[in-house]
């Protein structure tokens, strides 16, 4: 759009013409302060605070709702404005209570802010503020009616950005109230937004209300721990008996790849890291069966010998690992990386929820052709198939919407469910149970008909017609289902891909090569490439996959299996019996059903208690920052070192730490050549400091930026933060085609999350409200 | 819109009034237009818009609950329990003010034994203060249903009162 050029206090400021006002200023680095206008969201109009004088207007303008024009001189704070947004905090505070000092948002109040930058330490009012009690809406949302402003921000949130319109206001002039959509109580989604939306304390969680004040808090943003999203959550932690503790999450800096938007989980669930049955002393089996405490050194010489017994006397294929889900790409790399060189096995497997291999292998040499979570929410068309991103993927459902609120994207959806993003989509292509493949076929094909389905070829015609279609796909799509729609795209222009998994490092887990056919960076065991000259006694035969090591365990003859962080013993309904002559040891932070048969368990800390890096769905990698602390726990990387350091390995070589390897730059020609440390020789070309510490999550990235094709990204702007794209680059198709179908959805929805979310309260508690409901409205 | 949506199968209301409102929500560019026309029908007929025809309502346009009772709350013409056979509107805005408004609502309650908004226990009549109801030249006006009296004074009042009690009687 053509450039409109304003003058603001005094400043020439240049914006594309339909910018509005206030976006104008502050783009232009002038805060024009509003409690109603957010971005995104629908103009209103309402607070009055955001009034300015605009030269040849008759009375002062709310930048909030004036478009910018060309030659407009805006004058941004003068006696007058300040006079004008006085009055209106004095009318503001008319009702308001002046509990500030026991306020949830006391500190980080703009009403306050606005009440200290403007208002009158006097007022005019000398009638009495009409109370009303608190009110319990939901087990996440408390309304404290006489802090509520009438912004409406709450209101179009749930409305327009959640879809979900379950608040409202009634009445009318100063008796307007905001209303829950169940007369005394919500109905909704639970995801907080209108709580972190509300600029005053009028809307508080449960989980957060009366705990602390929030200066009392660190603040640290890291990465939410529970779906495959990646979204960034910041955690509130304070001093504790036995650590820190988050007392909060929210979504406050606003700079993760989920912008606005955060959901229940990545908000409230974090307490199971507080909940009372955390293990934080190790466990050994006793001789009678029970559990007793352990000291560490007791521990982890135990399973430390135990492993290097069976790998000397039944041999490496006797000890099978299990990776996780929801570890850090370092675990998980440091993980096999312990497997295939320490234990000398390539039994490793992890919790599958996505056909990373086949989509991997699909879109091999077209690494721009996949997409990033961000693409969601620009790309002018998408097409979804399978999945639920409403309960599966919140972060992905929030930015779909609001691609076709605010950019009028085109979302196309094949389901075989009515899913509540049709409310969203251009059109929508209902098939029946289990026809994905036969849809994808429909969708390559020039078939007329699909069974029967009205507008069908209209659809398929339609997407046709899209020059840069994003084309997303859940964990129904496995296999030569992949293939078969990842030709579907490519043969238009421009598409671009995602897979939908999990958990919130299935794809790092994928990408580590926690499989065992496969290295890091899907690089086939056979065909080692560099990892040959990198991985000392690397075994070359494909290991076993997670249920043929539980087929080992029955026969007898798997010696020892070590999990980390995975649950498969519920997951995949073993029987406790067949591991009995098996030598357990488990790292977990509960006790689950798996730890339950466990002869050693070690206490580790979880995603939020370390630092590290994680990948989600779509291969957006970030860092995770060290938040809460927990006594007595380690964590996974840690541990991992500390079992291979007790084998007798040399953490030197399982974690490139000090000053390299070999302390030789090498030398290029000659006897010595080939001897070079090629890692100090990765960091120094890339300015990158040796790591110092074994336990130093960085040093491991190292080496997996070096080593895993596609993680070599940008280490600053990682740092700094972001989320930076991995490319999705697969060496060489992989030559085994006839791969076993592993994948497994967790089958988790808003308010599940897997064997965490049975540890966080909070979550349980608002699974069990909703499930409650809907018997309630069946009885009458 | 598929025209589907329009009917509700176990209507609450009149057939008449359910074919009213079928076509009402076709006429406006949104559907949503049709809310306060269909709640002023539904409550003539239903005596107040209760929460079946709050349901019923927001079905028929295609809006949440919330949105219908956002608006319900808004105007003070639509109530949401049922009043009196007769509604007695008392006027006490500027005009009938001045000209004893406020007298003539203390009057109506002693009379009728009632407070505002609330109903003689025989149903009959019920008792709001408002404000203005267009009636300033003939003031102080009231309001009872549909029907206006105007230049009222607490006699006329009663033999206003009576009237009605004798239709009451009647029906």
């Amino acid at each position: 759009m053509a450039d409109v050029n304003l003058t603001v206090d005094g400043k020439k400021v240049t914006v594309p013409a339909g910018t509005l006002l206030i976006e104008a200023c502050r783009a232009a680095g002038i805060e024009v302060p509003a409690f109603c206008y957010y971005p995104g969201l629908s103009l209103c109009g309402a607070c009055r605070m955001c009034m300015v004088r605009i030269e040849k207007m008759p009375k002062l303008q709310t930048a909030c709702t004036t478009p910018v024009a060309e030659g407009m001189t805006v004058h941004t704070e003068t006696p007058e404005i300040a006079q004008a947004r006085k009055a209106t905090v004095e009318l503001l505070l008319g009702n308001h209570p002046l509990d500030c000092p026991v306020c949830d948002a006391g500190g980080e109040c703009e009403l306050q802010d606005m009440t200290f930058k403007y208002g009158a330490p006097t007022s005019q009012y000398v009638e009495i503020k009409q109370h009303r009690e608190e009110q319990q809406w939901s087990p996440v949302v408390y309304f404290d009616r006489p802090r509520c402003i009438m912004c409406y921000r709450c209101v179009r949130v749930c409305g327009e950005g959640m879809d979900v319109w379950a608040l409202g206001v009634q009445n009318r002039g100063a008796g307007s109230v905001i209303a829950p959509n169940r007369q005394d109580h919500l109905d909704c989604e639970e995801c907080g937004m209108c709580i972190d939306i509300c600029p005053v304390g009028a809307l508080t969680s449960d989980t957060y209300r009366y705990k602390t004040r929030p200066w009392e808090m660190n603040h640290v943003a890291t990465v939410c721990t529970h779906c495959g999203d990646g979204c960034k959550t910041t955690l509130g932690v304070r001093r504790a008996d036995d650590g820190m503790e988050i007392v909060r999450g929210d979504n406050r800096d606003k700079s993760g790849i989920n912008e606005d938007f955060l959901c229940i989980k990545g908000r409230y669930a974090f307490d199971f890291a507080n909940h009372p049955d955390r293990l934080t002393k190790p466990l050994i089996r006793q001789a009678d069966r029970s559990f007793a405490t352990a000291t560490w050194e007791q521990a982890l010489e135990l399973a430390a010998k135990k492993l290097k017994e069976v790998r000397d006397t039944k041999g490496p294929d006797a000890i099978g690992v299990i990776g996780s889900n929801r570890t850090t790409n370092e675990e998980n790399y440091l993980l096999q990386k312990f497997a295939r060189t320490v234990l000398g096995t390539n039994n490793i497997d992890h919790h599958r929820t996505a056909d990373y291999v086949s989509f991997v292998r699909a879109l091999a040499g077209k690494a721009d052709r996949a997409a990033s979570l961000r693409d969601a929410g620009t790309a002018p068309a998408i097409l979804l198939l399978g999945n639920d991103p409403t309960e599966q993927h919140p972060a992905l459902a929030w930015a779909l919407r609001t691609n076709v609120r605010l950019n009028k994207a085109k979302l196309f959806l094949v389901n075989t469910s009515d899913i509540k993003l049709r409310r969203q989509a251009k059109a929508f292509l209902h098939i029946p149970e289990g026809g994905y493949a036969d849809a994808v076929r429909f969708l390559g094909s020039n078939d007329a008909d699909f069974h029967g389905i009205e507008g069908a070829a209209d659809f398929r015609d339609a997407l046709r017609a899209e020059p840069k279609l994003l084309i997303l796909f859940g964990s129904e799509f496995r296999g030569h289902d992949i293939d078969a729609l990842v030709s579907f795209g490519l043969s238009l222009p421009d598409a671009r891909f995602a897979c939908l998994a999990d958990y919130a490092n299935s794809r790092g887990a994928a990408d580590m090569g926690l499989l065992p056919d496969l290295l890091p960076g899907y690089r086939p065991v056979a065909a080692p490439g560099p990892f040959a000259e990198e991985y000392p006694n690397l075994p070359q035969k494909p290991g076993k996959d997670l249920i043929e090591m539980f087929d080992a365990a029955e026969r007898g003859e798997l010696g020892a299996l070590y999990v980390v962080g995975a649950n498969p013993v519920e997951r995949y309904n073993v029987d406790p019996a067949s591991l009995k002559n098996t030598f357990v040891i488990v790292q977990e932070m509960f006790l689950t059903e798996t730890a339950q048969i466990a002869d050693v368990v070690l206490p580790a800390a979880n995603l939020y208690e370390k630092g590290g890096s994680v990948t989600n769905s779509y291969g957006d990698l970030q860092l995770v920052k060290k938040a809460g602390d927990r006594a007595g726990v380690r964590s996974d990387l840690e541990l991992i070192v500390r079992i291979a350091d007790r084998m007798g390995a040399k953490p030197q070589q399982l974690v490139p730490f000090g000053r390299g390897l070999r302390a030789d730059t090498g030398q290029s020609r000659g006897a010595q050549s080939g001897e070079a440390d090629r890692h100090s020789i990765w960091l120094a070309s890339r300015q990158i400091e040796p790591k110092v510490s074994p336990f130093d999550p960085y040093a491991v990235l190292d080496e997996i930026a070096r080593l895993v094709p596609g993680y070599d990204v940008e280490r600053m702007n990682l740092l700094a933060g972001n989320d930076v794209r991995t490319k999705l680059v697969s060496i060489e198709p992989a030559a085994s085609t006839t791969r076993r179908d592993l994948v497994l959805p967790a089958q988790d929805a808003l308010f599940t999350s897997g064997t965490l979310g049975r540890y966080s309260a909070k979550l349980a508690e608002v699974h069990e409200s909703h499930r409650k409901s809907p018997a309630e409205t069946a009885a009458d | 819109m598929s025209p589907e949506m329009n009917s509700v199968p176990n209507t609450i209301f009149s057939p008449e009034l359910a074919a009213r409102f079928d076509k009402l929500v076709t006429l406006y560019p949104a559907r949503r237009s049709a809310l306060i026309p269909m709640l002023l029908y539904a409550q003539d007929e239903v005596g107040a818009v209760n929460d079946a025809v709050i349901a019923e309502i927001a079905q028929r346009i295609g809006i949440t609950e919330l949105d219908v009772r956002n608006v319900i709350s808004y105007y003070s013409l639509l109530h949401t329990k049922p009043h009196g056979k007769f509604h007695v509107q008392v006027c006490t805005n500027i005009s009938c003010m001045l000209r004893g408004g406020n007298e003539m609502l203390a009057h109506c309650k002693e009379k009728l034994g009632i407070g505002n908004k609330e109903t003689t226990p025989d149903g009959i009549f019920s008792l709001e203060e408002v404000e203005c109801i267009g009636a300033c030249c003939w003031a102080p006006a009231v309001q009872v249903n549909y029907d206006f009296h105007d230049n009222l004074t607490t006699e006329k009042m009663d033999a206003v009162f009576e009237n009605y009690r004798q239709k009451a009687g009647k029906s």
